[in-house]
């Protein structure tokens, strides 16, 4: 019986020469990564190992990303607590003014590579799928114990297959792809299980698109989601990812739970609405929603791209006097790219606010809180009651597209209305 | 493990751990911090109202989004002795079992009972009872690795074990 990419990485790590779905596995990790939020927790549970060193200093990652610049003085005590296990340990930590949200930032950094096992302490790890790497979030506690011994158990998950063929329409993009496979697998569709991104629509989208897709896998309830390698993936690493690493490809006689088939050709944009991610509508669908704030930016679509698509939407236009846009850059090396390329005068001309690589409003953190009754159309990755702020408050999900065309309208709209 | 009795309180599909725990209160770590602000999102009176040894059940994919292990931690801060639900969402299930809130599967008892209800748990034998309404249900038994961290007490003092060799 042949095997998916998933069993074939989990197996490799595990030193099995093969894995079948259910099995249990102990398996060596090549990175751990933590943030602002879960890093603490994490530090706690590691000084009760009564161990002193981490595994390998250049193996764990810490990124002050969720509170910072920090909110309040509990979130700079949380934060101080990170950097300063950071500097005792000796592991990789990027600070404020050289860092950026870590999913924009790990792969950027080169920190991930295809057949890498990670584990982070945050659901949106899966991101580094869109490289062909094993990815998956865990707790703090699975993480303080990956951090001392290099290894992590799992469950070998069941594979579902999605095959995306047709040609993606105008301004739609991976944002839109991955809401409409969620508002049809539900957000429980792949619990415990590993989504397989591929087809030709998968092949025509950019790296950015690819990893905003692997960003949302979790949403569907997956463990993982994974892209094959091809020669964009290639060209990417090209230059940044320093270790040895390894191209695995799924066997032609691979078992999969499910297959299921895309035609993308027939795809709008997306819109989610409150309060699950699964409530997914075409734009054409969504009718008269007016909206207080709009925001992109976040580890699913605070990328170049990302910033470029909602640049062509804005440039020369003016945000909707009622409405507040917020844009953050996923990292510093973005922003200062969109500042090279103009982007940034775009928007400030426009009447948005730029900030500084944060998770911020995503998680109703700060830097953009919604008060009661409010609505938000935002480029983040989960619309759950008191998301972004207020428990009355709703947020709805959408492409950069779809984000910048409803900041200039002050309602939900497509991108063809202001064009 | 020994059996669990206490009333239940009631939840619905899909709740997810910003509802659990909003990211508001995660600048502190502290179970009894978070406890007071357990599920405050879904039921505002939830803090007030929970007492130590209640049981919470509720529906399908319990604790999905966010990896934030402070979810169960306030759960278990609050006193609930266990969660039952149709079905958990991965990172939510290892974060219970790793830091030892004792969690069980069991489709159909939260749509069968009621708010108050009082429910037992017979974790060795799979069963689960709502003794208000005499309805059984059953549950699978945990793999025997995980049998063996809810055994030791979570994950930290399994590994530690497993570390000076005594596992």
């Amino acid at each position: 019986m042949g095997m998916t990419v998933t069993e074939k990485i989990l197996a490799f790590h595990a030193g099995l020469k093969e894995v079948e779905p259910g099995q249990l596995i102990n398996a060596r990790i090549d990175l751990a990564l933590a943030n602002d939020i879960t890093a603490p927790l994490a530090i706690k549970e590691f000084r009760r190992l009564g161990v002193t060193k981490v595994f390998d200093p250049q193996r764990v990652v810490l990124v002050p990303d969720h509170f910072t610049p920090n909110k309040d003085i509990k979130s700079a005590e949380q934060a101080k607590l990170v950097r300063e296990f950071a500097r005792e340990q000796g592991v990789i930590y990027y600070e404020i003014g050289r860092m950026g949200i870590e999913h924009c930032l790990l792969p950027e950094e080169g920190l991930v590579g295809p057949g890498d096992l990670i584990v982070g302490a945050d659901s949106h790890t899966c991101t580094y799928g869109a490289l062909g790497a094993f990815a998956t979030g865990v707790g703090s506690t699975d993480l303080a114990c990956a951090m001392a011994t290099g290894e992590c158990w799992f469950k070998v998950p069941e594979t579902i297959l999605l095959r995306y063929y047709g040609k993606l329409r105008p301004w739609v993009g991976g944002k839109d792809l991955i809401l409409y496979t969620i508002g049809d697998l539900g957000v429980d569709g792949a619990l415990y299980k590993a989504l397989e991104f591929t087809g030709e629509a998968i092949a025509e989208l950019s790296m950015d698109g690819r990893f905003t897709m692997a960003n949302m896998a979790v949403e569907a309830g997956a463990k993982n989601g994974i892209f094959p390698v091809d020669e964009k993936t290639l060209e990417y690493i090209r230059g940044r990812v320093k270790r040895p690493y390894q191209v695995y490809t799924s066997d032609a006689d691979a078992r999969y739970s499910e297959i299921r088939e895309y035609d993308a050709s027939r795809i709008e944009p997306q819109v989610a609405f409150p309060h699950l991610p699964e409530n997914t509508r075409n734009i054409s669908e969504v009718g008269d929603i007016k909206i207080d704030q709009v925001v992109i930016g976040s580890c699913t679509n605070g990328r170049m791209e990302d910033l470029r698509v909602a640049a062509k939407i804005l440039r020369g236009k003016k945000v909707h006097p009622e409405v507040r846009l917020i844009i953050i850059p996923g990292t510093q090396k973005i922003y200062a790219q969109a500042l090279e390329e103009g982007l940034i005068s775009v928007f400030i001309e426009a009447g948005a606010a730029v900030s500084t690589p944060t998770c911020g409003p995503c998680l109703g953190g700060h830097m953009g809180i919604l008060a009661r009754g409010e609505r938000a159309v935002a480029t983040t990755n989960r619309n759950f009651v008191g998301r972004m702020g207020h428990p009355e408050s709703e947020v709805y999900l959408a492409g950069p597209a779809v984000a910048a065309a409803s900041a200039i309208k002050g309602r939900i709209a497509a991108p063809e209305e202001v064009l | 493990m020994q059996p669990i009795r206490g009333r239940c309180h009631k939840f619905g599909d899909d709740i997810d751990t910003d509802v659990i725990i909003p990211a508001r209160y995660l600048n502190t770590t502290d179970p009894q911090e978070l406890a007071k602000h357990c599920m405050e999102d879904a039921d505002p009176a939830f803090p007030a109202k929970v007492k130590p040894g209640d049981i919470i059940i509720a529906g399908k994919n319990f604790g999905c989004g966010s990896s934030r292990e402070h979810a169960p931690l306030a759960i278990k801060g609050a006193g609930v002795a266990a969660v039952v639900a149709s079905s958990f969402a991965r990172i939510f299930y290892r974060n219970a079992i790793n830091i030892g809130l004792p969690i069980f599967e069991a489709p159909g008892l939260a749509e069968a009972s009621e708010p108050g209800d009082e429910i037992v748990i017979y974790p060795e034998e799979g069963v689960i009872t709502n003794l208000t309404r005499n309805l059984t249900f059953r549950t699978a038994p945990f793999p025997p690795f995980m049998q063996g961290i809810m055994a030791a007490g979570g994950l930290i003092p399994y590994v530690a074990k497993k570390l000076k060799g005594e596992v």
